[in-house]
């Protein structure tokens, strides 16, 4: 079976990958392009560690066709930070030790970017629907949803979205 | 090997179907498939066809293109009467991908908007045009090879359409049961009453006897009341991990009065 070609644009940058008829875009992403930042949970949609923003909405790679993809924007955890500079829901992320075992984070961070890119100024209701496709079983959630509503305080206050936003 | 053959028409992609194929909609019954290497099949098909995501309007009927996802139904002011039921697939994520004719093959427990429709007495159009009701679908949905194109309802009035689904987990979780309830009245009284339950067998399924407890009374206390007693006789719900059927038979009447009386429940 021949493999397919696949474009898109990963983290602002074009790429284009061989990829099998029914691999998913987490197997491309991790494998074909090497970008191990979208995690391997479920591979059902239940955890959500695999969560990328595609045209700028959340999607669970693991369940998207690779080939789907093609044209498409995908932005992944692994662009979120501009250099040193943490994207402020990382670093409220570590302000709130919002992490613990760290592998429901990548997801979590997509979520919360994509409600944050739509909305800066979202109820602690809206967040927890927001990441309500994502598990976490360290923090028991209100670590995350803290960070979360920090980052979303900070970036209102001027902080770009790919700046550091450490309040002082 | 699995191959993907992509169609700009649905008829096309219809017509490429067959016994080693699956058509891929949102993708989060065949990728979870593909995922756990349980396939049954060698060649995925899709379309890219334009009708599948058309919501329109036809008299006094919606048409809804069996590949509008859950968060498109949300976006839609003329789907307002289903955003609770869209809103309640999933999360931001699944609710991204899952379509609404992707929800009509969901197995138990899932399919919480295929319950929906099956109490607004949705109309299934499938490739070739033809049309049949939501009930003979579903009962027949494991032998169908086609695919289904649009569904279509009725717009319900005022708050003649409930819905509400049940589970453990806050504010997401797979249901217990969901339950959604038409009932259309006339001079303060409901016609026909249709009560669609999710999770109470292997497809959504109607509670034909709490249905006709309701039918020609007030929607008050004491009808309600009958159909509680009226719902024992229409499940044999399965036991699985999140519930036996015991359970569910006990709890669904509490859910059915407490959905058509509007009684509100912490969230």
């Amino acid at each position: 079976m021949t493999k397919v070609p696949v474009r898109f644009t990963h983290n602002g940058r074009e790429k284009a990958v061989f990829a099998d008829g029914g691999d998913n875009l987490l197997e491309v992403l991790r494998r074909g392009i090497g970008d191990l930042s979208p995690k391997y949970g479920c591979g059902q949609g239940t955890c959500g560690t695999c969560t990328v923003l595609i045209d700028g909405e959340p999607y669970l790679a693991c369940l998207t066709l690779a080939v789907a993809s093609e044209g498409k924007t995908v932005d992944t955890v692994g662009g979120l930070a501009n250099g040193p500079d943490l994207h402020p829901l990382q670093q409220a992320f570590m302000d709130h030790f919002a992490a613990q075992c760290g592998y429901c984070t990548s997801g979590m961070l997509m979520a919360a970017k994509a409600l944050l890119d739509r909305n800066q100024n979202p109820t602690r209701y809206e967040v927890i629907e927001a990441i309500s496709g994502n598990l976490c079983r360290c923090t028991g959630y209100e670590p995350i949803i803290d960070a979360v509503l920090t980052a979303a305080e900070r970036m209102r206050g001027g902080y770009g979205s790919n700046s550091m936003g450490r309040a002082g | 090997m699995i191959s993907v053959e992509t169609f700009t028409n649905a008829d096309q992609a219809a017509g490429a179907l067959g016994p080693d194929a699956i058509y891929h909609g949102g993708g989060t019954i065949v990728m979870r498939t593909l995922n756990y290497g349980e396939q049954n099949f060698s060649r995925i098909v899709r379309s890219t066809d334009s009708a599948l995501k058309r919501i329109a309007i036809a008299g006094d009927r919606i048409e809804i293109g069996a590949g509008v996802t859950m968060s498109e139904v949300i976006a839609s002011r003329d789907l307002d009467f289903l955003h609770p039921v869209a809103r309640s697939v999933g999360g931001p994520t699944v609710r991204n991908a899952a379509t609404v004719g992707g929800n009509l093959f969901a197995e138990h427990p899932y399919g919480d908007f295929a319950t929906a429709l099956l109490a607004l007495d949705a109309k299934v159009r499938t490739s070739g045009g033809s049309e049949q009701d939501m009930e003979s679908f579903l009962a027949g949905r494991n032998s169908f090879n086609g695919l289904v194109t649009s569904l279509s309802i009725v717009r319900p009035q005022g708050q003649d359409f409930r819905y509400r689904k049940v589970t453990r987990i806050k504010p997401k979780g797979v249901s217990i049961m969901s339950i959604a309830a038409w009932t259309p009245q006339s001079a303060g009284r409901v016609g026909e009453a249709r009560i669609a339950f999710g999770a109470m067998g292997a497809t959504p399924l109607r509670a034909k006897e709490a249905e006709r407890a309701l039918s020609d009374k007030s929607l008050d206390r004491s009808s309600v009341e009958a159909a509680m007693a009226a719902l024992r006789g229409d499940f044999q719900p399965p036991d699985d991990a999140l519930a036996s059927g015991w359970y569910r038979s006990e709890v669904a009447p509490v859910h059915l009065r407490r959905l058509l009386l509007d009684e509100e429940v912490a969230r």
